[in-house]
């Protein structure tokens, strides 16, 4: 008896191992090996024409010199400080405006989602065309509501940047607001009734019970929104190509161009940039954790 | 308002015809608001039936082509290969997640059901792996593609996405809800003398549809609009996805506004009727899992 246990327990553990080793298969060779690799050739110099040569911590010693990646990394933090305040607030704000019994409810949802299933790639033509400061629709309606000298957007090294968190803003709201739909759904109704037999404005309840109770949808919702903010490329790259005056060039643009674009590449550079980036990412995540426990610790 | 609320029939009448207005300015500024938000789509798909001389009017509600001209797609059409882009892109979008699927699908069993050792600490290990972000890999397998004279063939543009974070979030999610069927299912189907690949096709399977769906969807739309990867990897025109063919459209084809609307609308459209199609799945992947996509 005991011997077929152990043999269908073998049996059920072989088939457990087979069922897991494409994933692992794939995952060891394209991530784990691959971050390894990274990190090696960090430390090379590489046109990938000759031969990488060993030049020790030299890439990550020039990065702390190198003008250009201050410049994108200022760039990028621009990003993140507008984006993650901005994107929880609309996307808060659309999710409670549609929490109601509404008609025609699928169809607001559907067109508050609906960009953040679109392409940038697809969407950058059009969006080109709304900033475009002569004819473009959003200078368009500045000057009908009495605006004599809308901004140039993306030809304006102050108003580029802007002009791109307003297009993320507009892809990336629809997406968080469907989080926080469901974050709603999980306060009980009751608290609103008692809040209003107290008298409570719908503001005070917004403010006393909605976003104390969204708390948590907020944290998942402001670490996303970092990682975006600080990955921000295809917006970067169909649009404005880092211009004007490098005013919305960002790290992963720069990363990229620096491995793909320059003559000659600079592999081991671009390796060991991407590295400062994710240590940036890992410890921004780090601290929003922190807070998060912290804000938990007196009752968030 | 509570003296409204016991007050004459006219108080109560006052009130209604408030909380009605109220409603309607509610409904107004919803209304607003969602036509704001597909405008850039409304303008696009308008535009790109329109002449040069309407697109360059300067009105931004003139949204009615007059005349009503097919030229910007023919050229867009001729001038760089369209067809073969997206016949690329649905080849792709197709292929990627089913082999993206069926491995999470089967590793997500193993981690929900099937006990071996070091089985957890496994699991985790690939958690982490959801948490790194994408550009760390991006070089390191650019060389790799190099190595392996994948640059510009479809296993560049096929394997190492199938087996990315997405996949790895897929196994998350499949091993989350596999952990939802009652076990007593499996437990009937084993005492009948069903072996664990049985289990897995026969009662497994069936019972996931909706989750498999959920994930299908928000995987063809990843690949889809995949980009920065083909990028990097494909620089000849027959291999390109749409979006980078698009892209190239875009960067190296001097053309009319009119044309480039034409392009963008050949990438987006097919989307959005795959959206309006499966939109219950979307919602409801996101709904349930507060997390899926991207």
């Amino acid at each position: 008896m005991s011997a077929r246990v152990s043999k269908l327990a073998r049996r059920e553990a072989l088939t457990g191992w087979l069922f897991i080793l494409p994933l692992l298969a794939g995952v060891t060779i394209f991530t784990y090996a691959a971050v390894a690799y990274s990190a090696e050739i960090s430390l090379t110099r590489w046109d990938l024409l000759t031969p990488a040569k060993f030049v020790g911590l030299e890439n990550y010693a020039n990065i702390f010199q190198d003008t250009d990646f201050r410049d994108c990394f200022l760039n990028t933090l621009f990003f993140v400080v507008t984006m993650v305040p901005l994107g929880i607030v609309c996307s808060m704000g659309l999710a409670i405006a549609l929490n109601r019994r509404l008609k025609g409810l699928s169809f607001y949802r559907s067109a508050f989602y609906l960009p953040s299933i679109t392409s940038t790639v697809a969407v950058g033509m059009v969006w080109l065309w709304i900033f475009n400061p002569d004819q473009g629709v959003l200078n368009a309606f500045l000057r009908l509501v009495g605006m004599a000298n809308p901004p140039r957007w993306l030809e304006s090294v102050i108003w580029a940047k802007p002009a791109l968190v307003i297009l993320r803003l507009w892809q990336a709201s629809g997406y968080y607001m469907l989080m926080y739909l469901a974050g709603l759904q999980g306060i009980p109704a009751e608290l609103y009734e008692a809040a209003e037999l107290d008298g409570a404005s719908a503001w005070g309840k917004i403010r006393h019970i909605t976003v104390p109770l969204l708390s948590n949808t907020t944290f998942f919702v402001s670490t996303l929104l970092t990682i975006e903010a600080f990955n921000i490329f295809e917006a970067i790259y169909v649009m404005t190509k880092g211009s004007p005056g490098g005013s919305t060039n960002t790290l992963l643009y720069y990363i990229y161009t620096r491995a793909f674009q320059s003559s000659p590449p600079r592999m081991g550079y671009a390796a060991a940039m991407a590295w400062v980036l994710f240590v940036i990412l890992f410890v921004v995540t780090l601290l929003q954790f922190g807070v998060r426990r912290k804000q938990e610790e007196v009752g968030l | 308002m509570s003296a409204v609320r016991t007050g004459t029939p006219r108080g109560l009448r006052a009130l209604r015809s408030v909380r009605a207005a109220q409603r309607g300015l509610g409904y107004l500024a919803l209304t607003l608001l969602a036509l704001a938000m597909i405008y850039p789509y409304i303008w696009s798909i308008t535009a790109s039936f329109k002449t040069d001389r309407q697109i360059y009017n300067g009105n931004p509600l003139d949204l009615v082509p007059r005349p009503l001209i097919f030229a910007n797609y023919v050229r867009a059409w001729t001038v760089v290969p369209f067809g073969r882009f997206l016949a690329n892109s649905f080849f792709l979008s197709t292929l990627v997640p089913l082999i993206a699927l069926s491995v999470s699908t089967l590793a997500g069993y193993s981690f929900a059901r099937l006990r071996f050792r070091g089985r957890d600490a496994i699991f985790m290990a690939l958690l982490g792996v959801m948490m790194l972000p994408g550009h760390i890999t991006l070089i390191p397998n650019y060389v790799l593609m190099r190595y392996l004279h994948w640059i510009n063939t479809y296993l560049a543009l096929i394997i190492p996405p199938a087996f990315g974070s997405g996949t790895v979030f897929n196994t998350f999610f499949m091993r989350q809800y596999f952990l939802s069927i009652p076990k007593e299912l499996e437990d009937a189907a084993t005492i009948d003398g069903c072996s664990t690949l049985g289990v897995f096709t026969r009662i497994i399977l069936p019972n996931s549809k909706p989750a498999l769906a959920a994930l299908a969807i928000i995987s063809f739309k990843g690949e889809w609009n995949a980009f920065l990867w083909p990028l990097v990897v494909i620089n000849s025109m027959k291999m390109m996805p749409i979006q980078v063919g698009l892209s190239y459209f875009q960067g190296n084809i001097g053309s009319s506004w009119g044309v480039l609307l034409a392009g963008s609308t050949l990438a987006i459209a097919p989307l959005i009727v795959v959206f309006l199609f499966f939109q219950r799945y979307f919602v409801s992947s996101m709904l349930t899992s507060g997390l899926a996509g991207k």
